[in-house]
């Protein structure tokens, strides 16, 4: 069994304060008096906390509160299922509460780097050991027997020697008077009951109902309804507005405009905007108020050119917006030009310049990708209750710590007097990580005096910025007589931001290895979608490797093992971001699983394998064509990720990670004229839909008892190349430029 | 504005709205049903799937003029604890991922067996092609309802 350290610190999953006897006391653990008094008298179901996390009742009922964002990732589900498996509770008789944004009690409320469980995995694991621990020293001492002699299962305590039982309530009100353990022991991972067994949604029941689960769904008594108006294209700003015949259709309270942020308000990466100043339109349904938005009408002007300082992930960032009204063809032209100029040297192995002179072949390709409008299907909305005491906040967000900052400074209210309450999120895949769209609807509700939700129509949602950015990357390999790798180069740029990780696979694999960065800047807001950087980079460089292989005449899956034996035997420089045992056990699991070169009949097939977000995953994708267009017939994907959580919940999330990446791949676009989104709904912007999406699916696992990291993003960014490597194979045809089916087909 | 006598899920409500309404906002802000979902409001994503008469229509673009005194039916209205046989293959397969969606496509794969009870993969493809599903379910969503089908 391993031995957990129980230690405290400031970022630790559970807080410590210093008790006023010098010792160290779990400042929210002991919340007992009240209910315990209740217990005492009697009552029915006496509630305890046992920690912030844990509550446990008098009767035996087990809640476990969730405390990270829901955004359809199943943490409400695979996080409580972590500490129950360390409680050695009865997982059926869980109940899990999603938390509120709560600072004191939890750390890293944030939906994003596909970090919840692996960052949450020693706290949950250390809260549920510890409660447990608890609950046994509370039965050792009632039932006055050794603690080591009791075992604990399915919710159960249980001291074999007298016959005596007992379930956790039983013991809830005295397991809070036991201290709390300076060490606990953690349960061995072989001896998982809960953890590793697929478990179903905990609100699988309320989804398929239609309980209203979601932001959307919030909604108080006397909630007004609110939409906003920006600005119609990027570069443009609100100059006057003349709302006479809005204001007077039926239903509408008010119209007006305002600023998002104070103008003297050092903005956080979560405030990321392209339009600050916006007109609201409320009134008593939502029907109404888009229809009165309709009727505004509206001057905008030019928006000179500005530089924020942001306060960015990890250090200050400075954006250099520019003035002016852009589009596509500029863009392109732009990029082309700045791929050819000078850039920043990222990473330097050997002397490529040398090594590409002399090989015996060079090949060179480019890859373009377009800006993607996230579009989850919840649009942007948010309720918002604010006085002049305090505000409340409930909706979709996935960053509620960053924006509880942002509101306290906008409304002017203390953090304390801020809450806000999470509920499950319509998609997010990055967009709703910036939450502008809260602090409108805590501003609107402020000017009106009542509780509003705000609610974006599909074309506000669309065109209101925050994309994933545009790409572009020259890809450069050389090849010795012997058609052995020996230079590597990526030229990688991007608007405004470009998508380089410099360390990553096949750096370490490659003796002579160079890796460079550009960016052109834009008024076009851009920010994490999926895999931030990593979903345009694995679709470039394993299509291009695909390539390599070919010109070396080598099957692809063992070109890239043989990389990787180099990476692992004999690397190539100190600072690789990857292990390359994991990434070459993922691709020898897949070459199995797929039987790959063992095929029966022909197939179509293209293979792909990626590192990012600690994990690794790698695909296999067979195409069919069929009447011309070609269809997706299957995928094998292979992941190590860890320790599974929640195997089925993980596989769906897998399966959703690829059907998003083909989608994207094949029809993901947003262009523009003129600083306008040239779409603005589904009805012209593509998603991915029934008909166009594989047939087949299978996800299979690395076994390992490492600890997990992330799923939710990880499997995503290979299949941009998987898929173009097999539509090479269908069509004869190498696929370079995002959407493929505007290119190609 | 109008008054209208709807019939939602075998009960009445009385209501004085603008005939222009959406039947989609009737049902979530006039009436608080809110598992009918706002996705797109021009009827391309399915979210707001509900029934008319059994048929699956798209409630962001039916007018409540259009629905008068017809019978319509909300996710709500399937059953509120789960037992209707599409709910029960729903959560047979977990389909869900944020769930969103779901409401929309179960009332629309509910209309699709009651007119073809037993739908071939191709079927199953064209019928369900107008319910996006953003998180890509898509092959959960057949599975299910080919379990649905079995019934």
């Amino acid at each position: 069994m391993a031995v957990e350290q129980i230690k405290f610190g400031r970022r630790s999953f559970i807080k410590s304060s210093v008790a006023a006897g010098g010792g160290l006391l779990l400042a929210f653990n002991w919340f007992a008096p009240e209910s315990a008094k209740a217990a005492v008298s009697g009552a029915e179901s006496a509630w305890f906390k046992i920690n912030a996390y844990l509550k446990i009742s008098s009767q035996g009922g087990i809640t476990i509160m969730s405390p990270n964002p829901e955004v359809g990732q199943n943490i409400k589900t695979s996080m409580p299922m972590i500490l129950a498996e360390e409680l050695d509770a009865n997982w059926k008789s869980v109940v899990v509460e999603q938390a509120p944004l709560d600072t004191n009690l939890y750390t890293r409320q944030l939906a994003g780097g596909s970090d919840s469980i692996r960052q949450s995995w020693p706290g949950l694991r250390r809260a549920g050991a510890t409660a447990r621990y608890m609950l046994v020293e509370a039965a050792a001492r009632k039932w006055n027997v050794p603690s080591k002699e009791i075992t604990v299962e399915s919710g159960v305590l249980l001291h074999q020697l007298s016959g005596r039982k007992g379930h956790f309530g039983e013991f809830a009100l005295e397991a809070a008077k036991i201290p709390v353990p300076s060490e606990v022991q953690l349960k061995d991972l072989t001896n998982f009951s809960i953890v590793g067994k697929s478990q179903k949604n905990v609100d699988g029941l309320g989804i398929v109902t239609g309980m209203p689960l979601f932001g959307l769904d919030y909604i108080q008594p006397g909630t007004l309804y609110a939409t906003i108006a920006h600005p119609p294209a990027f570069g443009l700003r609100l100059k006057s507005f003349n709302a006479t015949k809005a204001k007077a259709m039926p239903g509408i309270k008010d119209i007006f405009s305002f600023k998002t942020f104070n103008d003297d308000y050092k903005r956080q990466w979560t405030d990321t905007s392209s339009f600050t100043e916006l007109i609201a339109v409320v009134g008593n349904s939502t029907w109404e108020v888009m229809n009165a938005r309709a009727e505004l009408v509206v001057e905008w002007e030019q928006t000179p050119e500005s530089r924020i300082i942001m306060a960015g992930f990890r250090s200050d960032m400075e954006v250099n917006v520019p003035a002016g009204l852009e589009s596509t063809a500029d863009h392109h032209r732009k990029m082309k030009e700045a791929a050819t100029g000078p850039a920043k040297t990222e990473r330097r192995d050997g002397n490529p310049e040398e090594t590409f002179r002399t090989a015996a072949k060079v090949i060179e390709r480019i890859y373009t990708a377009p800006f993607i409008a996230h579009s989850p299907l919840e649009p942007l909305n948010f309720f918002a209750d604010v006085t002049s005491e305090r505000a409340l906040l409930a909706g979709s967000i996935q960053s509620p710590e960053y924006m509880e900052k942002t509101l306290s400074a906008r409304l002017g209210l203390p953090l304390e007097k801020i809450e806000i309450q999470m509920t499950r999120i319509g998609g997010g895949f990055g967009r709703k990580l910036y939450g502008h769209y809260l602090v409108e609807a805590a501003v609107i509700s402020q000017m009106v005096k009542a509780p509003i939700k705000l609610i974006y129509s599909r074309e506000e949602d669309m065109t209101s910025g925050v994309y994933r950015p545009m790409y572009h990357a020259t890809y450069r390999a050389a090849l010795d007589s012997s058609n052995n790798l020996i230079a590597f180069h990526v030229k990688m740029g991007g608007i405004p931001e470009n998508a380089l990780h410099a360390n990553r696979f096949p750096a370490g694999a490659v003796d002579n290895y160079l890796a460079e960065s550009w960016s052109v800047p834009s008024n076009i807001s851009v920010g994490a979608m999926r895999a931030p950087g990593s979903n345009f980079n694995a679709a470039a460089e394993q299509s291009f490797l695909d390539e390599v292989a070919e010109a070396a005449d080598k099957d692809p899956i063992q070109f890239r093992l043989d990389l990787l034996r180099r990476a692992k035997e004999n690397p190539v420089g100190k600072n690789n971001d990857y292990n390359a045992s994991r990434y070459a056990v993922v691709l020898e699991l897949l070459r199995e699983k797929s039987g790959w070169g063992k095929e029966t009949s022909p197939k179509n097939r293209g293979v792909a394998a990626y590192f990012c977000h600690n994990s690794y995953s790698a695909q296999v994708v067979d195409v069919v064509v069929e009447n011309g267009i070609p269809r997706v017939e299957a995928v094998c994907c292979t992941n190590d990720c860890g320790v599974v959580v929640n195997p089925d919940a993980a596989a769906n999330m897998v399966e959703g990670s690829i059907v998003d990446g083909i989608g994207n791949a094949m029809y993901g676009e947003l262009t523009f004229t003129n600083g306008k989104p040239d779409k603005s709904n589904f009805d012209r912007y593509r998603i991915i839909r029934h008909n166009e999406a594989p047939r087949k699916i299978d996800v299979h696992f690395v076994e390992n008892n490492l600890p997990p990291s992330g799923l939710g993003e990880p499997p995503y960014p290979p299949v941009f190349a998987a898929l173009a490597n097999a539509l090479y194979k269908a069509t004869g045809k190498r696929y370079y430029h995002q959407p493929f089916i505007k290119n190609q087909f | 504005m109008a008054i209208y006598n709807l019939n939602i899920n075998g009960k009445k409500h009385q209501l004085n709205v603008d005939p222009e309404t959406p039947m989609l906002w009737v049902l979530r802000d006039h009436l608080h049903f809110l598992g009918t979902k706002f996705g797109c409001g021009i009827g391309q994503c399915g979210a707001c799937t509900i029934h008319l008469e059994g048929e699956a229509v798209r409630s962001c673009v039916t007018t409540i003029s259009e629905v008068g005194t017809k019978a319509v039916t909300t996710i709500e209205g399937l059953s509120v604890d789960g037992t209707h046989p599409v709910q029960k293959a729903w959560l047979e397969h977990d389909v869900a991922q944020c769930g969103y969606c779901q409401p929309g496509q179960i009332m629309n794969a509910t209309a699709l067996l009651k007119r073809n009870p037993h739908p071939t993969d191709q079927e199953i493809e064209e019928a369900m092609a107008g319910n996006i599903c953003r998180c890509g379910t898509y092959t959960r969503i057949k599975a299910a309802i080919k379990t649905a089908a079995k019934v």
